[in-house]
């Protein structure tokens, strides 16, 4: 078993799961014309909660996290995020979207914005936050993620590892309860990784309920809760991250962790 | 003795930097290069150098015996047989110093002419804050207030019924504005229906009683006084002015998942697409008036506008929809994930990058629907390029006159369509955000 490689000690004074319900998925299914991508998906978590999706490629783990953004439309079954339920209500989408953020594999930038206007825009256009106070709030976060001079340049500046981080930096400027991460590191060199996934682990230090979609087995050891195991559409077992580590159940799971770790 | 025959090695002077070969550098690398690569390049540049000759050769003496004082055709004739011998050939410009006001201001008055010539400096100052956004934004609400102001100095009349259109607009403003707290949807259909309620209905009696009581009125002047660029520029303009938002609706409709929006958008722009222009400036001219309630006169140059601005509107809707298709699904998905509405979302993320996109093809299609402009002749208008022509040849003194006014419009119409091709080269330079 592969020791989680990160230098630091992981600071867990602020990583409290509380009784408060975050995300709630009951009984959800989802069909792309006639394939079935998610089957019968139940899922509840709590504020404060830090888990890991795994699974192969098309198991629907991304699906299912742009489910609950509704990046994705599920056809039954409920979700319901901080209270309010996904329905086609817009006002619903649109309250759930400005408390969920959401951090991409292909980081999504506004390449004609600046660094700066990437941050605001959401808070300035969804929030009515005057702009200075937005851009005050801006420069917090970018200080945070470490690229405050380069708020003035555009995205195409950027290395890949700066732009995603500068994609976490406006997701959290909108203040989010809630931060989805669909495969934030897939698309980045291996220096750049690090550097993301330091971000993230800070994000996890001061209590942020994080839902990742990674292949980082590192990351889901060093700071994950729960590691949740998906495979054609389903959740196949899910688990504290020691567990599903070094005792998986299905068949299905420890083939994949060998495939993944052997090596 | 050592088996391997590399010594070591360790340089003591560094080379200073030379001059490369002559052959190598400047003019000879140059035409080398670009000119006589190789012998079929070498081939195809003596050619297109004799070509070239030939065309300078053939063209050059009529520029070179260009007449400019005379009183007609047969007078410049004879002008250039004296001077240059019988059979020679020379252009007779001299029509241009009697008759260059009828090619840029048609029939118009001529003590009136002051009124155009403000509405062109104007249309200058209107729309220099809109290509330059370096100048001050307060200049924008000159090119606000400037359509309405033109269309009074151009056709004259009391101006209330201006003022009234503009109140309208006012009026409208003001809906969006303070309903746009209570409901987005109630504030958009108020902006709308207010504006048209107050035209239809208080118009009337409002212009009635301010008119007697201030008459603000210049002299009118009738849409068959106008002609030549005058014309051209007023349909261009326009036509330019209300074409790119209609495009963008349209563009946007097509892309809607609402199936009556769509399919209404789809059936327009593939109508109009299908049909020739002339065919839609002939409905124009004809058939628009079966359509429109009996006594209803519609003036033909705003028919004609209205019909160039939907046959631009379309073509420029398919370029459009060209930079919506082009951009990455990630950012409707992030400007989503962020909350932003739809409007919101396409006014700041997705249509100022679809724009930029599509710039060459909208320039493409503004400088195809100002030369198109021209073919508002078959309705009967005077365009510059066969309208004022063929009448300035119906004058005894200047019939036969063929080239001249096609190069003097030709030229005319370059300039300004070369500034338009140049200035989108600038905006998209401008709008460049890679790799800098």
């Amino acid at each position: 078993m592969t020791e989680p490689h990160f230098e630091r000690d992981i600071d867990r004074s602020h990583m409290q799961v509380s009784d408060e319900v975050a995300i709630q998925i009951e009984n959800m299914n989802k069909w792309y014309g006639q394939f079935h991508v998610l089957r019968d998906i139940n899922l509840t978590v709590n504020q404060g909660e830090r888990i890991v999706i795994a699974g192969p490629s098309g198991s629907g783990k991304s699906t299912m996290i742009r489910c609950i953004n509704r990046l994705e439309e599920h056809q039954s079954g409920r979700i319901i995020v901080d209270g309010t339920e996904l329905t086609s209500d817009l006002k619903n989408i649109d309250k759930v979207r400005s408390e969920v953020g959401m951090v991409f594999q292909h980081f999504n930038l506004f390449p004609h914005l600046t660094i700066l206007e990437n941050c605001t825009l959401a808070p300035i256009w969804v929030r009515k936050i005057p702009k200075k106070e937005a851009e005050e709030t801006a420069m917090y976060f970018l200080e945070k993620v470490k690229i405050p001079d380069q708020a003035l340049k555009y995205p195409g500046q950027l290395s890949g590892g700066q732009q995603q981080r500068v994609a976490i930096a406006r997701s959290l400027c909108m203040k989010p309860r809630i931060m989805l991460f669909d495969e934030p590191t897939s698309a980045l060199d291996p220096e750049m990784i690090k550097e993301v996934l330091d971000t993230m682990i800070e994000l996890a230090e001061e209590g942020m309920t994080m839902l990742c979609v990674t292949h980082e087995m590192g990351f889901a050891q060093a700071v994950a809760n729960r590691v949740i195991f998906m495979d054609q559409g389903q959740i196949v077992e899910q688990n504290n991250p020691h567990d599903f580590f070094n005792n998986p159940q299905s068949e299905r799971t420890k083939l994949f962790l060998s495939q993944i770790l052997g090596h | 003795m050592s088996t391997s025959q590399t010594a070591a090695f360790v340089r003591k002077d560094m080379l200073p930097p030379q001059d490369p070969p002559t052959s190598q550098a400047g003019l000879v690398k140059w035409l080398r290069e670009n000119l006589f690569a190789s012998w079929f390049n070498a081939i195809l540049t003596l050619s297109s150098v004799f070509v070239i000759y030939l065309l300078v050769t053939h063209f050059y003496p009529w520029f070179r015996h260009s007449v400019w004082n005379a009183n007609s055709l047969a007078e410049c004739r004879t002008i250039i047989a004296a001077n240059w011998g019988e059979g020679a050939s020379g252009a007779c410009w001299a029509m241009l110093r009697e008759r260059w006001h009828q090619f840029i201001f048609g029939f118009y008055p001529p003590e009136l002419y002051w009124r155009p010539i403000a509405v062109f400096l104007g249309l200058l100052l209107a729309v220099a804050p809109v290509l330059f956004t370096q100048l001050p934004r307060q200049m924008l609400l000159f090119s606000l207030a400037y359509p309405l102001l033109a269309i009074w100095l151009l056709w004259g009349g009391s101006a209330w019924p201006v003022i009234m259109i503009a109140a309208g607009f006012g009026i409208g403003f003001l809906a969006l504005r303070f309903l746009d707290e209570v409901s987005s949807i109630l504030a958009i259909v108020a902006a709308i229906v207010a504006p048209i309620l107050f035209w239809l209905f208080a118009v009337g009696p409002l212009d009635d009683v301010l008119s007697k009581a201030i008459p603000l009125a210049i002299e009118p002047v009738a849409s068959d006084r106008f002609g030549g660029f005058l014309l051209a520029i007023t349909i261009g303009a326009g036509g330019i002015a209300l074409s790119l938002p209609l495009g963008i609706i349209l563009a946007l409709g097509r892309q809607s998942n609402m199936f009556l929006i769509k399919s209404c958008s789809v059936m327009f722009i593939e109508f109009i697409r299908g049909v020739p222009l002339i065919t839609l400036l002939f409905v124009a001219s004809l058939l628009l008036n079966y359509f429109l309630p009996p006594g209803t006169n519609f003036d033909i140059i705003l028919r004609v506008m209205i019909l160039v601005t939907m046959f631009a509107a379309a073509y420029i809707a398919e370029v459009i929809r060209g930079g919506l298709a082009a951009l990455p699904r990630g950012q409707y998905e992030a400007a989503d994930a962020l909350g932003l509405d739809y409007w919101k979302a396409q006014r700041l993320i997705i249509l100022p990058q679809a724009l930029k996109i599509s710039i060459p093809g909208i320039v493409s299609t503004f400088i195809g629907m100002f030369k198109d402009t021209t073919l508002v002749t078959f309705v009967g208008l005077f365009d510059p390029l066969k309208g004022i022509p063929d009448f300035i040849r119906a004058d005894f003194n200047w019939k036969g006159i063929y080239w001249e006014p096609f190069v003097f419009v030709g030229a005319i119409f370059f300039i300004l369509n070369f500034s338009m091709s140049r200035y989108a080269m600038y905006l998209e330079r401008k709008l460049k955000r890679d790799h800098r």
